[in-house]
């Protein structure tokens, strides 16, 4: 464990971007914060939870993935990849970072997402400690420590300090540039942050969260569930909880049409839009209850089922405070686990 | 990183023949722009064309991988590149990536069986790939029976291949049928489900199912309630598609993507996931 003073924090920020791109979250107007490009002078915001997640820097809402030009009956295909530059995420949350391992099983997977493995291989991510952790906060109902995040290195902030752990090999080779701005220390400081942290979370309204009653196995047993009905009748299918989702991934590929010739890009999609099974043939999710029960059974069921029962939510809380008809995945894990057996 | 595999990246390809099967279906032959083949399959397999612009989508692969020069595609008009496809002509360049899915089990659990395959419509397109594989390798499998019916007999796709091939051919039988009396027309007249029932076939077959989704419901039903038991019957699966690997999320029924886990499923595989299809 290494340390630095809160003070010294431009400096050390200074010394990180001397090397690699650097963003971190910054305060915005009404106490929201944004993951922004670090320049000389730019404050760390003591706010964590971004408005929007960190998943941008791996997988952007809009990419693109090739261009094409056409002449008469013949096509060239140009590959436009490039490799990421390097770059540091300063500042993330304990339930993000978890995100960014439930994202790599999706692109990391064969076949291999060159786009993503590209930034992740680039990107070194820099952990911060919760020490304020909000109301809608439920990361610990994944088994998430919010005081204890993974990431490259963690950090953890007091009053007047920075705490310093380095997690991987990437994270050591980081440290080692702030060698000469940090020096070693004990783990007494943390620990007694780690401590004070978990008292908060004890004590946060959704504390008692349980997502046992879900799993891979249980498709059967809650896809019929009445409840759909009533917890989906007031969804406006706006998609904004799929794009504050830290781990919603679903994606479109689009072309656009320059006038010199045709990129193909890739974007955020979601699956509470009609359009987004839509076939020619027909429809398979006709209504948005459809829609709806597809969103959170994929995250409580059939991503478990795919992925040795690691549930696709680090329980940010941002589709709760974001949506606009205050729908969220703990109402509907309240509603359906607690009611499917009756 | 340009040297990294990446499936999204297409590769290119040329249209050197197009055949109109019906109305509404044509069939287009793709080679690389050196005429060779764009790459192997399995039978069952899909693949994703695209014509920049226009827009990408899945496509069966209909001709069989015994086919060492080209790949055929039976397409039907019902959408922006299906569309844009229809109104090509040869020479036209496309791109092409793939192939995607998991194919028919023709090398294991189809070996040594009866096989006895049903398309109606459309339907017998993704079937194409499967029948010719088989006839290619005859000896590998037992009786072979073909049932294919359609609305009329000019919407009876492969017909000139049927007739001059599948039907010339003494080891395996065809049973087609059209949906209404025609003039012209001296076969059999009636739905497909009704006409499966009619023919009884021996409940020891493996059956391989594709066509519209009331064809598949009905020919389903019928063959249980004839003794056949769904570990025997098998079909393919349709549902949108982007990416064809599993990664952008909108072609999944249940747990399972069509376009990895499928597009081939055993129907008591189907009775496993949810009824949202």
């Amino acid at each position: 464990m290494r340390k630095c003073s809160l003070e010294s924090m431009n400096t050390v920020l200074a010394e990180i971007a001397k090397t690699a791109a650097l963003y971190l979250p910054v305060d915005e107007k009404e106490g929201r914060a944004a993951y922004k490009k670090w320049s000389e002078g730019t404050g760390w915001s003591k706010q964590l939870n971004t408005v929007r997640s960190p998943k941008d820097f791996f997988f952007p809402q809009v990419e693109n993935l090739m261009e094409f030009k056409t002449e008469g009956k013949n096509i060239e295909i140009i590959d436009t990849r490039s490799e990421s530059e390097d770059f540091v995420v300063f500042g993330v949350r304990a339930c993000d970072v978890k995100s960014f391992e439930i994202l790599d099983r999706v692109f990391l997977s064969e076949p291999v997402d060159s786009y993503y493995a590209s930034r992740r291989a680039h990107g070194v991510v820099v952990a911060a400690a919760c020490t304020r952790p909000s109301e809608t906060c439920f990361c610990r109902t994944f088994g998430i420590d919010a005081a204890d995040p993974y990431g490259d290195v963690a950090v953890w902030r007091t009053e007047d300090e920075v705490f310093w752990q380095e997690k991987t090999e990437k994270g050591a080779e980081l440290m080692k540039k702030l060698e000469s701005l940090t020096e070693e220390c004990g783990v007494e400081a943390v620990e007694a942050l780690k401590e004070k942290t978990a008292k908060i979370m004890d004590k946060l309204p959704l504390a008692g969260l349980s997502a046992d009653a879900f799993g891979g196995d249980k498709t059967e047993k809650f896809f019929n569930a009445p409840q759909w009905k009533s917890l989906s009748e007031a969804c406006l299918g706006c998609g904004t909880c799929t794009f504050v989702c830290p781990t919603c991934q679903c994606y479109d590929i689009k072309d656009f049409n320059t006038g010199k010739g045709v990129v193909r890009f890739r974007c955020w999609d979601s699956c509470m839009y009609s359009e987004f099974t839509k076939m020619s043939a027909g429809q398979p999710r006709l209504t948005q209850l459809e829609r709806f029960r597809q969103r959170f059974m994929h995250k409580l069921v059939y991503y478990p089922a795919n992925n040795d029962g690691m549930f696709s939510c680090v329980g940010c809380g941002r589709c709760l405070s974001r949506c606009p008809i205050s729908m969220n995945i703990v109402k509907v894990m309240k509603t359906i686990g607690d009611k499917a057996d009756e | 990183m340009n040297n990294r595999t990446e499936t999204l990246i297409p590769k290119l390809g040329v249209i050197t023949d197009i055949r109109i099967d019906t109305p509404d279906v044509k069939t287009f032959r793709v080679v690389t722009p050196d005429g060779k083949k764009v790459f192997e399959h399995k039978p069952g397999q899909c693949a994703m064309l695209s014509i920049p612009g226009v827009g990408e989508a899945m496509f069966s692969i209909t001709s069989s991988p015994t086919n060492t020069e080209f790949m055929e595609f039976s397409i039907k008009k019902c959408g922006c590149v299906t569309e844009w496809l229809h109104q090509a002509e040869p020479g036209q360049q496309i791109t092409v990536r793939g192939p995607y899915g998991r194919p028919f089990p023709v090398d294991d659990e189809f070996a040594g069986k009866d096989l006895l395959f049903i398309a109606g419509g459309i339907g017998l397109a993704p079937l194409r790939s499967v029948i010719n594989y088989c006839r290619h390798y005859r000896d590998r499998y037992g009786k072979i029976d073909i049932v294919y019916g359609s609305r009329s007999m000019n919407d009876l796709v492969d017909y000139r291949e049927i007739v001059d091939e599948w039907c010339a051919d003494g080891n395996v039988d065809v049973h087609l049928t059209i949906d209404r009396e025609q003039e012209g027309w001296n076969g059999h007249v009636g739905f497909v489900p009704n006409y499966v029932k009619e023919l009884g076939f021996d409940t020891g077959k493996t059956a391989v199912l594709c066509g519209p989704p009331i064809m598949i419901k009905f020919t389903l039903e019928g063959l249980c309630s004839m003794g056949f038991d769904k570990t025997q019957i098998y079909t393919t699966m349709e549902l949108r598609m982007k990416c064809g690997v599993g990664k952008c999320g909108r072609c999944n029924i249940g747990s399972k993507y069509v376009c990895k886990d499928g597009p081939v499923f055993r129907c008591d595989e189907l009775d496993e996931l949810p009824d949202e299809y």
